[in-house]
């Protein structure tokens, strides 16, 4: 029976993941997923539960990857999540004392070949280690040493692996490119560490800098300096208030929300993407629905033949794939090649003023939505009944008279719903912003909030920019933006009262 | 996936109906000239479809320009070659394009299902927590996926350690992703739709003896094929447009979707200008089962979705 055949599958794959979860002993994990197949059993095989057996996949997607990542987002956003202080405070000492490893007098010298678990240009790195002495061969990654059997590697006469099962050897080009990483990274081992020097050799050393779990402290050996833990801020601190760049996770109560507030540069910036967020939406909506309903208008003249071919062609720029169009939009504005300066025979840089930029983003969402807009309008303005204006017209008003009292009201309310989702959703339009104007442009004293900014850009830019992941702040401003989105939808719910209509 | 088309969602789609044309407001009156009556209206459609058709025609002029720069690209253009097709189609593109179809296909596929499958369970069935579970739904739908992005992120390095088949990287993974937003998007817009069946037809099925199973696969589904036409559709045009979450989970290049590896292509400022005829011509290919979707789903929008009667 296919149900008998849907839950071995079921059970299967159950299995599969509960393999991973024994291996890291992560015994809460496996009783949740357990707790979860015992449930999926009972709902299938059970002659009562009816509405679950049709509602438990959804449920359950929906519980795991959407509920769940807000709450986390919530937790997050209370810690000071960020690099430099993603782990336990073991894992940062770990960190600290391999990171300050220098080279002994009787250090091993290794010959080193980079590689990477992946792709070169952003997998885990690898180091590939012959010991010239013994000839044994080891791949060191950030858990630690691991012997390479002979048969798995290719070798020179001089040592230098080449080739190794299960990894990418990068070239120096490559090399050269995760030279940060390179730098950052080191295989812990027993007497300390090893790092890389060049491309070619790595050596094992001695920690300079070592934690002292009696005072709490680290200590550098050679210079004498003393960082003291600070469990507060997760941070090893010294007594000038200097701390060192690696610490650890904790948490930070609402210090990420009240940045928002007394930094004085977070706060500026924040009020003004905030500020911009809200005329973007409202006025994307507002001019989408202008040109939607005059074109819906125009089209609409009972006289006009083609309609079908007006209206299938002008909807053409809603099909095509968004992503693509926005950033053939951006090379359209380029400065020195684009085709907007070559027409008008300017030369603009579009992107590089607040002003010029936000013309441009409301002229390229305007492209992509008022097309939707009229799409609807017409078949709104064509289920409005005919009586009305024609009543209106025997009593001698006005066609534009008509139009603003009777017509446009009726629409206003058809049109609701969808004024209010489509203010939700530019609300949160990161595509358009960030593959346009990239959120610039941006002033050299604060790269990391732009002029065109929505908070969701923002947010992303914040996590994952360049400029070193914060993650606990970023969650932070995640949560302004719930906050906000439920504020406007209670607000658009109340007045719209479409929750009455729940049956 | 959460409202990730390029306007506000589905839900609201229903709204064009092919009734006869009502006179509702007439700028122009019969008297007048022809510009009053008639000609401003071709003016502004005229107007409307050039604004409309002008960055498409660019991609397309683009696309077949041989030269390949953005310097060199016009909206005529002057000589038309498929040098950049070919150069597109030998490198990662075709990878990409297979990944973004079987993303679109699958999660299109599977988040109708999940949805007509709780639609099917609001519709039919009075059960103890059914209005908090619809109003729920319909609160979830206010905060899409990708606003918890952070959250995800980490989330998804943590079961990149577990799981790497479903974790970072994977297409997999981010299909799995998507189906969590499957329940709060279409919901809503196909118990709507359910609820105009009339429950005559399953309560004689019930008299006859069939099971609820039977009667939701072989009764209801068949009837609501339109609407499972239409999320099927923005559903899958929807998962090849998306781009915020795909960017920040895919970066080796064999696992990308189209639209993060076309972004790929133009994010080095310096090679941008040479890459531009490369970009459109994959752009072109990417638009057209989008285009080819969306021309046989305006159909069903204008017919099946206003028609309000559904035949068997």
């Amino acid at each position: 029976m296919l149900k008998i055949g849907a839950l071995a599958v079921f059970a299967a794959l159950a299995v599969w993941g509960a393999l991973p979860l024994i291996r890291t002993q992560d015994w809460i994990g496996l009783a949740i997923l357990v707790a979860v197949t015992v449930l999926a059993f009972y709902v299938y095989l059970s002659p009562r539960t009816i509405p679950l057996k049709y509602l438990l996949p959804g449920t359950l997607f929906l519980i795991v990857f959407q509920i769940l990542p807000v709450i986390y987002t919530v937790n997050t956003a209370f810690t000071n999540f960020s690099d430099g202080h993603r782990g336990s405070k073991e894992e940062a000492v770990t960190a600290i004392e391999s990171a300050s490893v220098q080279q002994v007098p009787d250090s091993t010298i290794y010959t080193l070949t980079i590689a990477t678990q992946g792709d070169p240009a952003t997998g885990d790195i690898v180091f590939l280690l012959t010991d010239p002495s013994s000839n044994e061969m080891y791949a060191g990654t950030a858990d630690g040493l691991r012997g390479l059997s002979a048969d798995d590697v290719d070798r020179t006469a001089t040592g230098k692996i080449t080739a190794a099962g299960g990894y990418t050897v990068l070239n120096i080009q490559q090399a050269s490119a995760r030279q940060d990483d390179l730098n950052a990274f080191s295989v812990p081992t027993s007497q300390g560490a090893i790092k890389a020097q060049g491309l070619s050799q790595a050596f094992e050393g001695a920690p300079q800098q070592n934690y002292d779990a009696n005072c709490d402290c680290v200590t550098d050996t050679v210079t004498g300096a003393v960082w003291t833990a600070d469990d507060k801020n997760g941070a090893f601190v010294n007594d000038r208030g200097e701390a060192l760049a690696q610490g650890w996770k904790v948490n930070v109560g609402f210090t990420n929300f009240t940045r928002v507030l007394t930094n004085d540069t977070i706060r500026d910036s924040f009020a003004r993407i905030v500020i911009w967020n809200f005329a973007f939406a409202i006025i994307v909506v507002a001019i989408n629905f202008a040109l939607g309903l005059l074109v819906a208008l125009a089209l609409n003249n009972p006289l006009v033949k083609g309609k079908k071919i007006y209206r299938s062609l002008i909807i053409l720029p809603y099909a095509m794939p968004a992503v693509a169009m926005y950033l053939v939009w951006r090379e359209m504005f380029n400065t020195d090649f684009g085709l907007i300066n070559r027409l008008l025979g300017t030369h603009i840089n579009w992107f590089g003023g607040t002003a010029t930029s936000m013309v441009a983003i409301l002229l390229v969402q305007l492209w992509l939505g008022y097309n939707y807009m009229f799409l609807v309008i017409t078949g709104a303005l064509q289920s409005i009944p005919a009586d009305l204006t024609e009543a209106a017209g025997v009593d001698g008003a006005k066609p534009f008279y008509a139009f603003r009292t009777i017509t446009f009201p009726l629409l206003l309310v058809s049109l609701a719903p969808l004024l209010i989702s489509s203010f939700a959703f530019n609300f949160n339009n990161f595509a358009a912003i960030f593959l346009v104007s990239r959120g610039g442009p941006f002033s050299p004293d604060n790269p990391s909030a732009g002029g065109t900014d929505l908070l969701i850009t923002y947010t992303y830019r914040l996590a994952f920019g360049g400029g070193g992941a914060d993650y606990g702040f970023a969650a932070a401003i995640s949560v302004f933006i719930f906050l906000i989105v439920a504020v406007v939808s209670i607000v658009g719910f109340t007045r719209t009262r479409a929750l009455e209509e729940v049956n | 996936m959460a409202s990730i088309g390029n306007q506000a969602g589905p839900q609201m789609i229903g709204a064009v109906g092919e009734g006869p044309p009502t006179e509702v407001v007439r700028l122009g009156t019969a008297k007048g000239n022809w510009f009053t009556r008639v000609g401003w209206s071709h003016l502004v459609g005229i107007l409307a479809l050039a604004f409309s058709l002008f960055p498409i025609v660019f991609v397309v002029s683009a696309a077949l320009n041989p030269v390949g720069t953005l310097s060199s690209s016009s909206l005529i253009p002057s000589n038309v070659g498929f040098d950049n097709f070919g150069s597109i189609l030998s490198g990662s593109f075709p990878r990409w394009f297979l990944n973004s179809l079987i993303i679109g296909v699958l999660s299109a596929a599977l988040s109708m299902f999940i949805s007509a499958c709780a639609a099917y369970a609001f519709s039919r069935f009075r059960f103890v927590g059914r209005r908090p579970g619809l109003l729920g739904i319909l609160l979830i739908q206010l905060f899409p996926q990708f606003l918890a992005i952070v959250a995800l992120y980490l989330i998804f390095t943590e079961v990149t350690q577990l799981w790497p088949a479903i974790g970072l990287n994977s297409i997999w993974g981010l299909l799995l992703l998507y189906l969590g937003g499957a329940l709060g998007v279409n919901t809503w817009l196909m118990k709507g739709f359910f609820d105009t069946i009339p429950r005559d037809l399953d309560e004689s099925a019930k008299v006859d003896g069939a099971t609820h199973a039977q009667i939701f696969f072989g009764i209801i589904l068949p009837l609501v094929r339109p609407i499972l036409a239409v999320t099927g559709l923005l559903g899958f045009i929807g998962a090849v447009n998306e781009f915020l979450i795909a960017s920040v989970f895919l970066t080796d290049d064999s696992v990308k979707t189209a639209a993060v590896g076309l972004y790929g292509l133009l994010a080095d400022e310096q090679a941008k200008n040479a890459r531009f005829g490369l970009f459109a011509a994959g752009a072109v290919i990417l638009a057209i089962p989008t285009v080819a979707l969306f021309q046989f789903l305006q159909r069903y929008i204008v017919g099946g979705l206003t028609a309000g009667a559904v035949k068997g």
